[in-house]
């Protein structure tokens, strides 16, 4: 069981956003991909999954030794690629529980038909794990849902899927220790050999609670680094300049000319 | 037109079907004041109503064709057959229906939805009711629920004193043909204080080619009372284009509720012009729900005015627009009263090249002090050829009237649907669940059954859109 991603080149309009990303993923492992804002880590993400808006120019995606890249959005989550979206959309009108049962009634075979009292049982214990609250399945889709409530709710909807590769895009961007915590955990119970996992984030925090075997470091476009936790460890101390030093890659200069800048969020 | 083209036209009538029926009477093909004579003759009308008739025929030939919104000189008022009769009695049970009226209703679903939701139930078929239930229940508390032909010969005094004064014949040029040559229709009338818990369904059809259609109902809610009435129909498909023009008044007393729903789904050859009104006096609430699927052009404004104080007024409305079709609808809302109140909800849907409106009336007139008045209108276009307008009017003529005003439209996005197809839904199927989601505050308010109707119904029509 392998997600493997060779030598990719993508473009959105017209800026080339991943340049030869290369990364190999099996059942059962964990992988972070850090690196500074703007590098291209939810391209990939995106990518992946087959976002319209992206363009592959070169290179592959191949899940079990097979190119998904022809696949459409709908095909590939039926294949077992998941992403939990960094921005999940609100979808009025929709509830919650209806969007997560048609999504698992696509799983199903043509006679097949979901157990809806077996579906039930699991979409509760889902919520309760993620302390979602009584109200959830009846709620609109991420409708009027707090930052965190969203994050979780794509990690309710993972769990009812059970996918075979999923992306977390920022996951913990938005949730508070406590949140974060659980959702650590409950990503962490998931784990498997039937699951490889690609966490996408720019802090250390998340990797407290959801421990990879593989840290990439992504800069410009592609991996340029990989490691473990002494990664991590460096790059909450000193940040990514020394990565570029030690590797002697220029940044793209694509920054305004600022006087100042806003405190920041690290 | 390539094979898969073909095959979704075909699936696109799932009720398009004609059942073979034999009319008993019928009038010949176009229209003038001897037709008008002979369709009161043979329902051996009184004379007040023969005079109403023709004097409604002259204001017909008066009146232009409006000067707003679409097109309707393509019309042959002369190509027209305006009475056709099926049976010669109107049905007391079920028992008498004859077999291929059955039929019809049965490839339906109606007999299956009479056990479960029906309390009463009159089936339109063609021009005059043929089937007619009143459960005991309610003749016991004394509401009339009939046919409009059957009540102007049981219950003339009431008839007339309501008839045509929520919708003058000189109201329009199709309020006033529908006067002239009206047939069939529901007529209900809930005395002072009845209050009727379940809902009471009607299902119209036509079934005969080139075959107009002028229902006339007419609906009293007396003081205190309230009325939950629910109209539905779908039809088949015909080669010529058939004029639908019907006409819904309704009277709404002193602290009295009335709901009428509807789900109209003509086939889309139809043109449909209909004048819905009704007159709310103080206290009283009325509510259209108002569903617009089918029919190649509409034309379809529900009003309440508000002539009593504190009268209450909201319309919650849905246009579904596809291929060839054109919906032009809306609401108004005429506040007279002081204190009277409004909400118009208007939910407009546009795909594979449909056009939808919405055209409105908000108006507050001089005595309506202190009227409030809501108005949220949003559109969705689920591609680029469909498109939309927005026509509201609001006026207030007093100086502590207030009228607020939400529009939105938009489009169903990429980053929406690539959401949704990100759980394993196909491309239809995200945008079918959007639309679902964005009629949702409309199908709320249907009882369940027609909830699952319309949702059967919208699926039905964005099919379509594949290929």
């Amino acid at each position: 069981m392998t997600l493997e991603i060779k030598d990719l080149f993508v473009s959105i309009e017209d800026n080339i956003i991943l340049q030869g990303l290369n990364l190999k993923v099996k059942g059962g492992e964990v992988h972070a991909i850090m690196g500074p804002n703007g590098t291209g880590k939810s391209t990939l993400a995106q990518i992946c999954m087959g976002h319209p808006s992206y363009k592959i120019i070169s290179g592959d995606i191949l899940l079990d030794g097979e190119s998904i890249i022809d696949k459409s959005v709908d095909e590939r989550s039926r294949l077992g690629i998941f992403l939990a979206m960094q921005n999940p959309i609100e979808v009025p009108g929709v509830t919650n529980f209806d969007f997560i049962k048609a999504a698992m009634q696509t799983r199903m075979k043509k006679d097949e038909h979901l157990r809806v009292g077996k579906f039930i049982l699991k979409f509760e214990k889902a919520s309760e794990d993620l302390k979602m609250g009584q109200g959830l399945a009846h709620r609109f889709l991420n409708q009027g849902f707090s930052g965190g409530e969203k994050k979780r709710n794509e990690i309710l909807q993972m769990k009812m899927l059970n996918p075979r590769f999923a992306f977390l895009d920022e996951i913990d961007s938005g949730l508070d220790v406590d949140a974060l915590k659980l959702v650590g955990e409950n990503v962490t119970a998931l784990k498997s050999p039937d699951l490889g996992l690609i966490l996408i984030t720019h802090y250390q925090r998340l990797l407290d609670y959801i421990i990879p075997d593989y840290v990439h470091i992504m800069i410009n476009g592609k991996i340029v680094m990989t490691g473990k936790d002494e990664l991590i460890k460096k790059i909450d101390q000193d940040g990514y300049d020394w990565v570029k030093k030690e590797l002697g890659i220029e940044e793209e200069d694509k920054k305004p000319y600022s006087l100042g800048t806003c405190p920041s969020k690290h | 037109m390539s094979k898969k083209d073909e095959m979704n036209f075909n699936n696109e009538y799932k009720y398009g079907f004609i059942t073979d029926s034999k009319s008993v009477k019928q009038t010949k093909r176009g229209l003038s004041e001897a037709i008008v004579r002979e369709i009161s003759a043979i329902k051996q009308e009184p004379e007040w109503m023969l005079n109403i008739r023709v004097d409604a025929l002259k204001a017909f030939y008066a009146i232009e064709n409006p000067s707003w919104g679409p097109d309707l000189t393509g019309i042959d008022f002369n190509d027209i057959i305006y009475y056709i009769k099926p049976s010669d009695r109107v049905e007391k049970d079920w028992e008498n229906v004859p077999q291929e009226i059955k039929d019809t209703f049965a490839k339906l679903g109606i007999p299956e939805a009479e056990q479960k939701y029906l309390s009463g139930v009159t089936t339109q078929f063609e021009s005059e009711a043929v089937y007619h239930s009143t459960i005991q229940e309610l003749s016991d508390l004394g509401v009339i629920f009939l046919d409009t032909d059957s009540a102007l010969k049981e219950h003339p005094e009431i008839f007339k004193k309501y008839f045509t004064k929520a919708v003058s014949y000189k109201d329009n040029k199709y309020a006033a043909l529908n006067t002239a040559v009206w047939s069939g229709g529901s007529f209900i009338y809930v005395p002072k204080g009845v209050k009727i818990d379940k809902p009471l369904q009607s299902y119209f059809r036509i079934n005969s080619e080139r075959m107009g259609q002028f229902e006339r109902t007419l609906i009293i809610v007396d003081e205190e009372a309230s009325l939950n009435y629910v109209e539905g129909c779908t039809a088949p498909i015909y080669s010529n284009n058939s004029l639908h023009a019907a006409v819904v008044e309704i009277y709404v007393g002193e602290k009295a509720k009335c709901r009428y729903s509807t789900i109209q789904n003509w086939s889309t050859n139809i043109i449909n012009l209909v004048t819905k009104r009704a007159v709310v006096e103080a206290y009283g609430h009325m509510e259209w729900i108002d569903g617009n699927i089918g029919s190649g052009l509409n034309m379809k404004y529900p009003s309440c005015i508000l002539k009593g104080d504190y009268a209450k007024g909201t319309t919650i409305t849905i246009a579904f627009a596809g291929k060839n079709q054109y919906q032009d609808t809306g609401a108004k809302m005429i506040h007279l009263g002081k204190y009277t109140t409004s909400k118009i909800v208007s939910k407009s849907i546009a795909t594979r090249g449909g056009k939808v409106n919405y055209r409105g009336i908000v108006s507050q007139g001089k005595n309506a002090y202190g009227s409030k008045a809501k108005i949220e209108c949003d559109t969705i276009l689920v591609d680029r050829e469909s498109a939309s307008d927005t026509i509201p009017t609001n006026i207030v003529k007093n100086f502590r009237g207030q009228i607020e005003h939400e529009a939105t439209v938009s489009k169903v996005s990429d980053d929406e649907l690539f959401y949704l197809m990100s759980r394993g839904l196909n491309e239809d199927e995200a945008k079918e669940m959007i639309i679902m989601g964005f009629i949702e505050p409309f199908a709320r308010e249907l009882p369940m059954e027609y909830a699952v109707e319309l949702n059967q119904l919208i699926k039905l029509e964005m099919a379509g859109s594949i290929g």
